[in-house]
């Protein structure tokens, strides 16, 4: 086989279990890869050895006819999942050196059913971001470039490295997590598939806390099967996380491919935002024509709070994250800047740990929960987010599914956006209600920017029905036909 | 609401950050236009609202009182910056 | 069902008199009891006293990145249980806050406790007083939290050391209502609040290993006059130093309003040695908690129906064995009191009781064991449940007191060889032959003996019948103590021609 790094997650699995290729080839053209893509900066750490010994224990299991679904395929983890003796940063400096003696529920999902590990993967400070460029271990690289040009593009965040990753080859797979749409947005800015479960579908124990009400893990991937397959084995109750939920997982590469024929579409009219590129409100238009052709029904819906999801989002988030992060104090793990008193080491410690996108989320986070003012911010946003959910309840009474653009624009630029919090905070206007509501949503590559850059459309699915979500994502995929893929510049 | 320096050193404070006062207007600045933008949730009537308490409805699960885990002595306190003897140091905390 | 401050009279013996006047002493408590349960509030960690440091230390409790809270179905139980026992309202809907505030001994930077919502509403306890007086002190609420590790600062010079052990242990926090105003009835409450967490067995009271801690408010006020200024003394473990604490710390507020100055709020440490209270610097800073629901925890909801099954397996309560103790064995409010302090004490009484024949002397049968049992259980370091004298065997000595068998004198010795060897009473009676001598022959016999052997001792008794104790002494040395006195008594006054005046 020509380039095994091109192969998709369902292909490599299938040609494995062919015996057509081996798992230590597979990684080894893996391990390749992200040697010649360091430009990118998509891993924190690379571990080449224990990749290949693991490929090497996953090909005495492929001869024998044995292995789990995902034996021998190559992944990369976010660096926000905690991996046994292996550094886990979450990006940031103030867990320098911090090897966990423990493993994470869903990449321990990952390892028991055969999946290779082939590094840590980049991503904003805490998941504290749209860009990429919050992380302590510096900005990763977009491998898409607008035509005719090579300025260095963001590849979306918090989940960059593993959008980046996915999108160059670097590895057939990846994990991810969405807070406020760290899975999606970055999906839609590299031409790859993401998708954010149900608040509850994936254990969220051994994944550095960033917001524990919206946080949800997810995988990142080059097309609609490749995520069901990779959800199916993320997926599942933890009875050592009290918000996960204990139901089956469905077989989820199952519904793939059955019709969406009579299926009620839910278009929110307030999504249509003002000042939103023509090209991504014609991308919509065009995603409704594909599913109509495929025998879906097109309904308008509302939303009517809509319009302060970010509002929300900006207080529950920080909220929580001042009150999840007050264990990083340099006494257990992590940095330690040491003070003239307990308090002095504090704050050296946080100070000097915390970048400063963390440092102004932990602000506003403690500032809204200060006396006096809980009830006017957090209780009341708490609140909105009740109403948020009930416009979703009230719109799945007139459709089943509802599609959306993921992100209102393409990648853009290093350093274009990241001077003003709010202007970056509006990245995460089409996918941040999702989490507040609990709800699953996928993005999907539908079609190219002007400038030849990648743009996804979003679904977003009632609770727990994840297989419609999946079973409609496919069917635009195959209507779409996006096979546009980036030149590989940065190979050295 | 508006923010100003004093408020932002008291929340540093809170929150354990240390601010050096040349970074106070800044800071000021930028909490004061993300509470700017927050303000508007104002707009909306909530009176009533039950506020949310999860974003699924599932009845929280409990343990048995049985004892899983112990002697993790190493493992706890192998990241540690500083320790001895098992235990965690610390400067000196007074009472 | 409020049992407030208003409806209490003061008492002019509760009142300290001050330089300028009487005042009176406002107390409420938040007493801290470690809940009985093998594993933590939400980690699976061992909770035993005493372990080498961070031994006993799950990932959880420390604070690992991304490892999260999993509640402890026994503790809910045993802190509904203990809301049942303290005859209060239970909430069937609960939820946990975060208390944010960074310690060393607090590794998550926040303590999981219940701020809005409680587990345990309002109750009461009823608190047993001298003379038999009882107040019903009210309970405001009781709630479910994470106690903390503890820094030990005397390892090395500048350094503290932190072992994280204690880090998520259960404790119910029981806050009563401002309604004590003595330190007696503080005594008399955290006394009473410990008696019934032990018959609930749902904390082992020992203050000594820190199981239970108060933390006092104390203000001053004049007789009937608005609340004062009030200053928390925090984690006091003793019932004693609870008492001194008050003492001190009263008339501290007193002298400094007499002087014309006012009483700052405050955080305040019991020094024992230096019996004093003194301000905590480090608690100085004023504390904002930000308390928020806990998102990794989804609110407490517990069945009506388990509420139901827990209240009908409720042991008897102490306050209606006392009612019970008085009325089947007519037994005094003191001595009643007194038995059900522990429930082994009420148990080896009603033991006794109840191995006797029915008409076993109950008054008796309290003073044998509250006096010469416990005092010799004292003097072995034994306990009721180790005392050598089983309830039956202490039941029949009263029995031969009672029927005339031996004297209260010769019970004295029978009991010391029965704690002494175990043996039965009657036994011993018999191979030691003490049984008591009535027999008018044996004991005329003797009296004559000696009559005759001091004929002018005789003589000056019939002038003076005061002189007739001696011969009654010479009478119970030469039948070793086992002449019944009063045939003793009858006898001799006739021969002396004394008129005997019983
Ligand atoms: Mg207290
Ligand atoms: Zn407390």
């Amino acid at each position: 086989m020509s380039d095994l790094t091109k192969l998709t997650l369902a292909g490599a699995r299938d040609a494995l279990k062919a015996k057509e290729i081996t798992s230590s080839e597979l990684t080894g053209a893996f391990v390749k890869a992200m040697d010649e893509a360091r430009v990118l900066n998509a891993f924190i750490t690379e571990t080449a050895d224990q990749a290949l010994d693991m490929a090497k224990a996953s090909d005495a299991r492929l001869v024998k006819g044995e292995g789990g679904p995902l034996e021998g395929l190559p992944l990369g983890i976010k660096d926000l999942f905690a991996t046994k003796n292996v550094l886990t940063t979450a990006g940031s400096h103030i867990l320098d050196g911090f090897k966990p003696p423990y493993e994470s529920t869903v990449t321990a999902n990952l390892w028991r059913d055969g999946a290779v590990m082939l590094g840590k993967l980049n991503n904003d400070e805490f998941a504290m971001g749209s860009s990429n460029e919050t992380s302590y271990y510096g900005p990763v690289i977009n491998p898409w470039r607008r035509k005719g040009s090579d300025a260095k593009l963001v590849p979306g965040g918090s989940s960059g490295g593993s959008s980046a990753a996915v999108a160059a080859n670097l590895c057939l797979a990846a994990t991810a997590t969405d807070t406020g749409g760290s899975i999606r947005q970055p999906a839609s800015y590299t031409g790859t598939v993401g998708i954010k479960p149900t608040y509850g579908r994936c254990s969220r124990w051994g994944i550095i806390a960033y917001a524990s009400s919206l946080d949800q893990a997810g995988p990142i991937t080059h097309d609609v099967r490749d995520a069901a397959i990779m959800l199916g084995s993320m997926a599942g109750y933890d009875e050592k996380d009290s918000t996960s939920v204990d139901r089956p997982v469905p077989n989820y590469e199952a519904v793939l491919g059955q019709s969406v024929k009579g299926l009620r579409v839910g278009i929110p009219k307030e999504y249509r935002v003002d000042g939103m590129p023509a090209e991504i409100d014609a991308l919509w238009t065009r995603g409704m024509e594909w599913l109509k052709a495929a025998g879906a029904e097109i309904v308008d819906v509302s939303l009517p709070h809509t319009k302060y999801a970010l509002p929300t989002y900006y207080i529950v988030a920080p909220a929580e994250c001042s009150s999840n992060l007050a264990r990083y104090d340099g006494v257990r793990y992590g940095l330690r800047v040491e003070g003239k008193d307990i308090t002095d080491l504090y704050e050296q410690t946080r100070a000097a740990g915390f970048g400063p996108e963390v440092r102004r989320r932990i602000m506003i986070g403690t500032y809204v929960l200060s006396a006096g003012y809980y009830d006017a911010y957090y209780l009341k946003a708490q609140q909105v987010r009740t109403l948020i959910a009930q416009d979703f309840a009230n719109a799945y009474a007139k459709c089943d599914v509802l599609l959306t653009p993921t992100a209102p624009s393409a990648a853009f630029g290093i350093g274009e956006s990241s001077a003003d919090p709010i202007a970056m905070y509006l990245n995460d206007v089409f996918t941040v209600t999702v989490n507040l509501a609990g709800l699953p949503a996928i993005s999907v590559p539908a079609g190219l920017s002007g400038e030849g850059l990648p743009l996804g459309l979003q679904f977003i699915g009632k609770t727990f029905d994840e297989e419609t979500l999946l079973r409609t994502a496919y069917a635009l995929e195959q209507a779409a036909e996006f096979k546009a893929a980036p030149t590989s510049w940065w190979r050295t | 609401m508006s923010v100003d320096q004093d408020t932002v050193r008291r929340i540093a404070r809170l929150a354990r950050i240390a601010v050096r006062d040349d970074e106070l207007p800044a800071l000021a600045g930028e909490l004061n236009s993300i509470l700017g933008f927050v303000e508007q949730l104002g707009e909306v009537d909530t009176t009533g609202v039950e506020p949310m308490t999860s974003a699924v409805a599932v009845k929280m699960k409990m343990r048995d009182d049985v004892v899983t885990s112990g002697n993790h002595q190493k493992d706890v306190t192998a990241n540690a910056p500083k320790s001895e003897d098992g235990f965690y140091v610390v400067p000196r905390v007074v009472e | 069902m409020t049992f407030s401050m208003q409806h209490r009279e003061p008492r002019d013996e509760d009142l300290i008199k001050g330089a300028t006047g009487d005042w009176e002493i406002i107390l409420g408590l938040e007493v801290h009891a470690q809940i009985s349960s093998n594993a933590k509030l939400f980690s699976g960690s061992s909770t035993a006293f005493g372990a080498e440091p961070n031994t006993q230390v799950s990932l959880v409790d420390a604070a690992m990145p991304g490892m999260l809270p999993v509640i402890n179905r026994y503790c809910v139980e045993q802190a509904i249980k203990t809301g049942l026992g303290l005859r209060a309202q239970i909430n069937l809907r609960s939820v946990f806050d975060r208390k944010n505030y960074f310690y060393p001994d607090l590794p998550q930077g926040y303590q999981i406790s219940q701020f809005k919502h409680p587990i345990v509403g309002e109750g009461v306890v009823v608190i047993d007083l001298a003379g038999g007086r009882s107040v019903a002190v009210g309970i405001e609420r009781l709630h479910m939290e994470q106690d903390a590790g503890k820094s030990v600062h005397d390892l090395a010079p500048g350094n503290s050391h932190v072992d994280l052990n204690r880090s998520g242990v259960a404790l119910m926090e029981i806050v009563s209502k401002p309604d004590m105003r003595s330190s007696d009835e503080a005594r008399a409450y955290v006394t009473k609040l410990r008696t019934i967490l032990r018959y609930l067995g749902t904390c082992d009271g020992n203050m000594e290993e820190g199981s239970l801690r108060a933390d006092v408010n104390v203000s001053v006020r004049r007789p009937g006059a608005p609340l004062g200024t009030r200053c928390e003394i925090k984690n006091v473990n003793s019932i004693r130093f609870i008492g001194q604490a008050i003492e001190y710390e009263a008339r501290r507020q007193i002298e400094i309003l007499e002087d014309g100055g006012s009483i700052r709020q405050e955080t305040r440490l019991f020094d024992p040695k230096a019996g004093e209270t003194r301000s905590m610097r480090s608690k100085e800073e004023a504390h904002d908690y930000r308390y928020f629901p806990d998102p990794d925890l989804l609110p407490l909801v517990v069945e009506q129906a388990d509420v139901d099954r827990i209240a009908a397996n409720l042991p008897e309560l102490p306050d209606d064995k006392k009612a019970r103790l008085m009325s089947e064995y007519g037994l005094s409010a003191y001595d009643a009191t007194v038995l059900v302090g522990e429930a082994v004490t009420a148990d080896y009484y009603e033991a006794m009781m109840k191995s006797g024949s029915g008409k076993r002397d109950a008054k008796l049968a309290v003073n044998w064991m509250t006096g010469d049992l416990f005092g010799a259980l004292n003097r072995e370091g034994h306990s009721i449940e180790t005392s050598p004298v089983t309830p039956k065997q202490l039941g029949e000595l009263v029995d031969l007191i009672t029927d005339g068998t031996i004297s209260g004198r010769i019970a004295k010795d029978v009991f010391d060889s029965m704690y002494k060897t175990g043996r039965d009473p009657l036994e011993i009676v018999e191979k030691d032959g003490l049984r008591q001598v009535t027999d008018t022959g044996a004991i005329e016999a003797a009296i004559d003996a000696i009559l005759a052997a001091n004929p002018e001792k005789a003589a000056q008794a019939k002038e003076k019948p005061a002189l007739a104790g001696w011969f009654v002494g010479q009478v119970m040395k030469s039948t070793s103590g086992k002449a019944n006195p009063q045939v003793v008594n009858k006898i001799l006054n006739a021969k002396l021609g004394i008129s005997s005046d019983d």
